[in-house]
Formats: structure tokens, C-alpha cells, sequence
């Protein structure tokens, strides 16, 4: 299935800003993460069609999916 | 002699009531600002120095914003400008809680800290800045850190919470503190060129759906830093909303999410 990653911030570096990419149906939010080598100690809001997800969710063809680091300065 | 009453609607230009003739009834009338401040609004006039709000805010909002209590956790980068604004925006009573002092590698962005109080304790810098802005502004310092233990007594009247804070944690800990106390709060964090806000009502998860990815450890504030602009940016949008709160207004950052990328000068709205 056709899923567009979109990431933001720092997570862009060494990596993409946005990309069509190509994922076996029952993919979840949490392989694709790994995939990108994302350390689950930095990763922050995660979203599909702009609605907050949890890693253990399974993305459907077309799909939108951003990845956003954590962020909680103040 | 004649009432507060009668001196300030004799003193009024119009609507407005000027510094001079408020400052005069203080003296005349052996009260302080707030009292004069608060017969002002409740006369239906405005002093002057709310001039610029009116076309925003009615004279009937901003005596509704001179009879709220907001509490911020945390007087650093974000607290700083929330209180700075707050207190120019005429909330009358500010709660401010920081256990910290000013240190050098603060005045990159906190707009509270000068070399002049570097080592002095950030809740005092407050109460001397907003008393230097607007003394119609009541604000109670509590010099420590905010935690589940004393978060009801700090929280205790408070119409709303502003979370200003540098850790998620401590945030984890307040918006359930919150929750648990049926208050509103201002989600707010930074972190390099980012940021977010959100509002979270009773009820509402938002903060623990934020963090629910979170393991340990800061967030990219870590090695990026916070540079000057970002908290302005992200306490600027966090005011608009308490503002929004105390005043009833409509369209608040309820269930969803703005994040802000300034490098990228990328806006994007998440759904919770």
C-alpha cells in the first residue's frame, strides 16, 4: 500500500521531509517508525490524516502518516 | 468628602480614567490600585491604560479579566512572557510558581531575567515586574517546584492553569492535578525552532496523548536549545487562549493541537 511520510523538525535530517513509500498491507505506525531508525526515546506526536495515533496502529492504503519529535521545553 | 465612586466618575475623560487620577484616588481614598481598579470597571469606565484592548475586549470583559485568577506553573522562557502578558492584559490575580533562580545561560530568552538579577529567584523577578507594569495586578509567588502533593493548595481559586513548565514529568503530573480539580489548562512546550499548544479541558486528555510516546528524558530542547523567538511565539498563542478561556469565547484549541516549526514556518493542526 501507498503510505505518504511526512516528517518534521529534526527528524528530517539525514532522512526526508515528505516521501511516497511503499508498505505491505497491516503495516503499523510503530514498524515504519523503527524502519526510520527513529530512537523511540526522541519521538513525540505521531499522527495519520492530521489524528493523534498510538504506535500499535495499523495504516490503510493512502494513508498520511507524520512523525513529530518530542518537544517539552519550556 | 466625596465616594471613590463620585472622585472617579468626576476624574473620567470619557470613559477613561487616567494613571494620575487613579494614582490620586489611591492616595485620597487609602486604597489600594486593585480597589480603585475594580470601581473603575464596575462604574462602566476603563482606565486608560486599556484603551488599546477595547476594540477586543469590552469593559465588561476586562472587569471579568481583573476578577480571574490564573496560576503559572513555571517563570522561565514561557513563563516569563505568559505573566508579562497576562499582566498587561489586566487578569488580576497572578499565581506564579518556580522553584529556580536566573541563571546566565537564561537570558538568551527569558524575558524576566537581566544581569542585574542573575541569582535572585524567578518568582520574585515577576512579582517585581508585574508590580512594575501593572500594580493592579495582584500576584502570589510560591518559590517550589510544582508536584502532585501541593498542586491543590497552589491550584486552590484558580479560574485557570497555565502550564510554563520544562519537563514532562512535571507535566504528566499537572494536567492530572488539573483534571482531578476540574481546572482548564494551557498546554504549552518548546524545543529549537518548535513548539505546541493545546488546551485541555476536564474530561480531556490531551497532555498524557501528547507524552504518550514519552520513555524518559527531555525532548529536542535537549540539544537544540530554545532560542529567543521561540518561547514569544509559543506563550503569545498560550495568553490568546487563557484570554479566550476567561472571557467565554468560542474556537479554543480544545481536542486538537497546534505545532509550530519556525524554521520551516510550518503550521500544522492535529486532531486528538
Amino acid at each position: 500500500m501507498n503510505i505518504t511520510v511526512k516528517l518534521f523538525a529534526t527528524f528530517q535530517k539525514g532522512r526526508f521531509v515528505i516521501e511516497q513509500r511503499e508498505y505491505p498491507s497491516g503495516t503499523l505506525v510503530g514498524s515504519i517508525i523503527s524502519e526510520l531508525q527513529i530512537p523511540e526515546e526522541s519521538l513525540g506526536i505521531v499522527m495519520i490524516n492530521h489524528r493523534h495515533v498510538k504506535l500499535d496502529r495499523e495504516l490503510s492504503e493512502g494513508d498520511t502518516l507524520a512523525i513529530f519529535p518530542l518537544v517539552g521545553g519550556g | 468628602m466625596a465616594t471613590l465612586e463620585a472622585y472617579l466618575t468626576a476624574g473620567a475623560e470619557g470613559d477613561l480614567i487616567s494613571w494620575q487620577v487613579q494614582k490620586s484616588a489611591m492616595e485620597l481614598f487609602g486604597c489600594s490600585c486593585a480597589r480603585v481598579e475594580e470601581a473603575i470597571l464596575t462604574l462602566g469606565l476603563l482606565p486608560a491604560r486599556y484603551q488599546r484592548n477595547r476594540q477586543t475586549i469590552s469593559i465588561a470583559g476586562q472587569l471579568k479579566l481583573f476578577r480571574s485568577r490564573v496560576t503559572v506553573i513555571g517563570c522561565g522562557g514561557l513563563g516569563g512572557y505568559i505573566i508579562e502578558q497576562l499582566a498587561r492584559l489586566g487578569v488580576g490575580e497572578l499565581v506564579v510558581v518556580d522553584p529556580d533562580v536566573f541563571e546566565e545561560h537564561n537570558l538568551n530568552r527569558q524575558i524576566l531575567s537581566s544581569l542585574d538579577n542573575l541569582g535572585k529567584s524567578k518568582v520574585a523577578a515577576a512579582v517585581e515586574r508585574v508590580g512594575a507594569i501593572n500594580p493592579a495586578v495582584t500576584v502570589t509567588p510560591f518559590e517550589m517546584a510544582f508536584c502532585t502533593a501541593n498542586g491543590p493548595e497552589l491550584l486552590a481559586g484558580t479560574r485557570l492553569v497555565v502550564d510554563a513548565l520544562d519537563n514532562i514529568p512535571t507535566r504528566l503530573d499537572l494536567a492530572e492535578v488539573c483534571a482531578g480539580l476540574d481546572l482548564p489548562l494551557v498546554h504549552g512546550a518548546i524545543g529549537g525552532w518548535s513548539g505546541h499548544v493545546t488546551t485541555q479541558f476536564p474530561g480531556e486528555k490531551s497532555v498524557e496523548d501528547i507524552y504518550c510516546n514519552w520513555i524518559y528524558g527531555k525532548g529536542m530542547e535537549q540539544q537544540q536549545g530554545n532560542p529567543a523567538f521561540t518561547p514569544a511565539v509559543i506563550a503569545s498563542l498560550q495568553v490568546a487562549e487563557a484570554c479566550k478561556i476567561l472571557l467565554g469565547e468560542p474556537d479554543l484549541l480544545r481536542k486538537r493541537m497546534l505545532t509550530i516549526d519556525l524554521q520551516a514556518m510550518a503550521f500544522n493542526e492535529l486532531h486528538f
